[in-house]
């Protein structure tokens, strides 16, 4: 099984909006280059990554890269289409999402061009165009409900944290929901909770508990029917 | 007599939520040094650098803020043992300090719960603290029990000392800092070719994709190998700690190779070097062990432990 499975369709749907296939490097059509959008640069300059301009395509970058020792991941080839402007190409690249952002293109790229830094930036253009895997989705609702990205989670945990002589509930936000509430706040002021579909996302999953809980029940029930049938006869 | 040094304490999400262990070993470590830690009471998550920044960088650089406006209304610093979380709080913490832009933006934000985000208070990774605060002379006298014959394979990780031009730390091709501090402990260290390769969990890439965040994980455990295999391997990060340790369960299930090494936060392994008993800060906890159902190699740490008759027998 290659690497980079995960990224199959029907095990990660992209959410929200759009929907992206993995495609091999072998398989790639060549690149539609009439399609440009000429604000794309300026929009990475100003998303965090000002320096993409001064890259000359050296590929220091590439050779350095864990991610793209891998998986299809291609740092240089990424910024040369942004400077192409091939926007659509950069955001739908299921790709962008294997950078572990271990900075070591950033350390030893000759002309400071902050490889990480426009990766980023182009993750945002991504989000913002409604390109987001369904994990990440996830990942990122669970720090507006509960104000953590990994939660306490429940009395496992509680219980792990007092067999090693801690209280059950740590100070942090798991255990004040002032500090969740201002979260809510800010995600909320900033526009996270639209960008990510915050409320959508939470529907879905009450939904989906719903759900289960409405099945778990029917299976209760028949499985009672079922053993008083039996009494019944017996 | 001179004040105690003082921090606020961030623990983010893996230290307290999954790995208390970190979070116990740092409490008794810390106080061994004369170092006072105070709570950061309603921190949130850091938020996390390459997840949250990767989707919004002004919510993440907000978010941050926040913790930080924690930290300045009470005055003091803020220590955190996690590459990801310090990654997030001083990036956040230097950028808002030098980019007006930003800062507006996120106080814009912040206005809604009264903060303001003011810039009065620096940001320190744990192994900044004790290199600084405490000092490697310092550390060495509260050393008891010297892990001797202990081979120790080192992961850095990426964040605390990357992108190096900005964080002026160390040299992040050849770094010393985190080597001398864990030789403190009287183990050796074991160089290893892919020392410096990431973990493979950062920039979301693990919460996305397990397999191939794993297969890092195991290129790095196939360089220890190459070189003979160690005894331990030690990282300043819970997140690298996780993966390198949990992440052999997983490997074995994705790639069907088993791989057995202890792996420890670099508090942890102050911890046993100053003395503690393994149990008062649950070194056994670790998520490794626990699904395995096995026991740290303690022959090989040099540690006695009460034989599993011994108990019975005494019970």
């Amino acid at each position: 099984m290659p690497i980079g499975n995960g990224f199959k369709a029907e095990n990660l749907a992209l959410s929200i909006r759009r929907c992206i296939k993995l495609v091999s490097v072998e398989e790639k059509v060549p690149i539609d280059i009439d399609e440009v959008d000429k604000d794309f640069v300026d929009m990475v300059k100003k998303a965090g990554g000002p320096n993409i301009q001064s890259c000359f395509q050296c590929g220091t970058c590439s050779g350095s890269c864990p991610a793209g020792a891998r998986t299809n991941y291609l740092v240089r080839g990424i910024i040369r289409k942004a400077l192409l402007g091939l926007k659509e190409e950069c955001v739908s690249s299921p790709e962008l999402w294997f950078c572990t952002t271990c900075y070591t293109c950033t350390d030893r790229c000759p002309q400071d061009v902050q490889p990480t830094e426009v990766i980023k930036a182009i993750r945002n253009i991504a989000v913002q165009s409604g390109y987001m895997l369904a994990p990440h989705q996830k990942v990122a609702a669970k720090v507006v409900e509960v104000g953590h990205a990994v939660p306490l989670g429940g009395t496992t945990w509680e219980n792990l944290r007092e067999k090693v002589g801690l209280i059950r509930v740590p100070p942090n936000a798991s255990g004040n929901q002032w500090a969740i509430d201002e979260i809510q706040k800010i995600t909320k002021k900033s526009g996270f909770d639209d960008l990510i579909g915050y409320e959508e996302f939470m529907k879905a999953e009450a939904e989906k508990a719903k759900k289960k809980a409405e099945e778990k029940a029917k299976e209760k029930a028949e499985q009672e029917a079922k053993e008083k049938a039996k009494e019944k006869k017996a | 007599m001179t004040k105690k040094p003082t921090y606020y304490h961030f623990l983010g999400c893996v230290i307290p939520h999954r790995y208390p262990s970190v979070e116990k070993a740092t409490n008794l470590v810390f106080e061994d040094l004369g170092i006072k830690l105070l709570d950061l009471v309603g921190a949130s998550c850091c938020p996390a650098p390459g997840v949250f920044g990767s989707f919004d960088r002004v919510t993440w650089a907000t978010i941050s803020a926040r913790n930080l406006t924690l930290a300045e209304e009470g005055g003091h610093s803020i220590t955190t043992g996690c590459n990801g979380c310090f990654a997030s709080l001083w990036d956040a913490n230097h950028e808002l300090k030098h980019d007006d832009e930003l800062r507006d933006a996120v106080n814009e934000n912040l206005s809604v719960i009264d903060r303001e985000f003011k810039g009065t208070i620096e940001v320190t990774h744990y192994v900044d603290a004790l290199y600084a605060s405490a000092g490697l002379e310092k550390i060495r006298e509260k050393v008891t029990r010297p892990l001797e014959d202990v081979r120790m394979a080192l992961h850095p990780g990426c964040h605390w000392m990357r992108p190096k031009n900005i964080k002026k730390k160390d040299d992040s091709e050849h770094p010393q800092i985190f080597r001398n501090l864990c030789e403190t402990s009287g183990a050796t260290y074991l160089p290893y070719k892919d020392e410096l390769i990431c973990c493979g969990a950062g920039g979301a890439v693990r919460t996305a994709d397990v397999k191939t965040a794993l297969d890092f994980t195991k290129q790095k455990f196939e360089s220890i190998e190459a070189v003979g295999g160690a005894d331990i391997i030690v990282t300043p990060c819970p997140f690298c700690e996780l993966q390198l340790d949990l992440g052999q369960v997983e490997i074995q299930k994705f790639f069907e190779k088993e791989f057995r090494y202890d792996v420890m936060h670099i508090v942890e392994l102050l911890a046993l070097a100053f003395g503690h008993d393994p149990d008062e800060f649950g070194l056994t906890t670790h998520l490794q062990y626990m699904q395995r159902k096995i026991q740290p190699n303690w022959e090989v740490l040099g540690i006695e432990r009460p034989q599993p008759e011994d108990v019975a027998a005494s019970e």
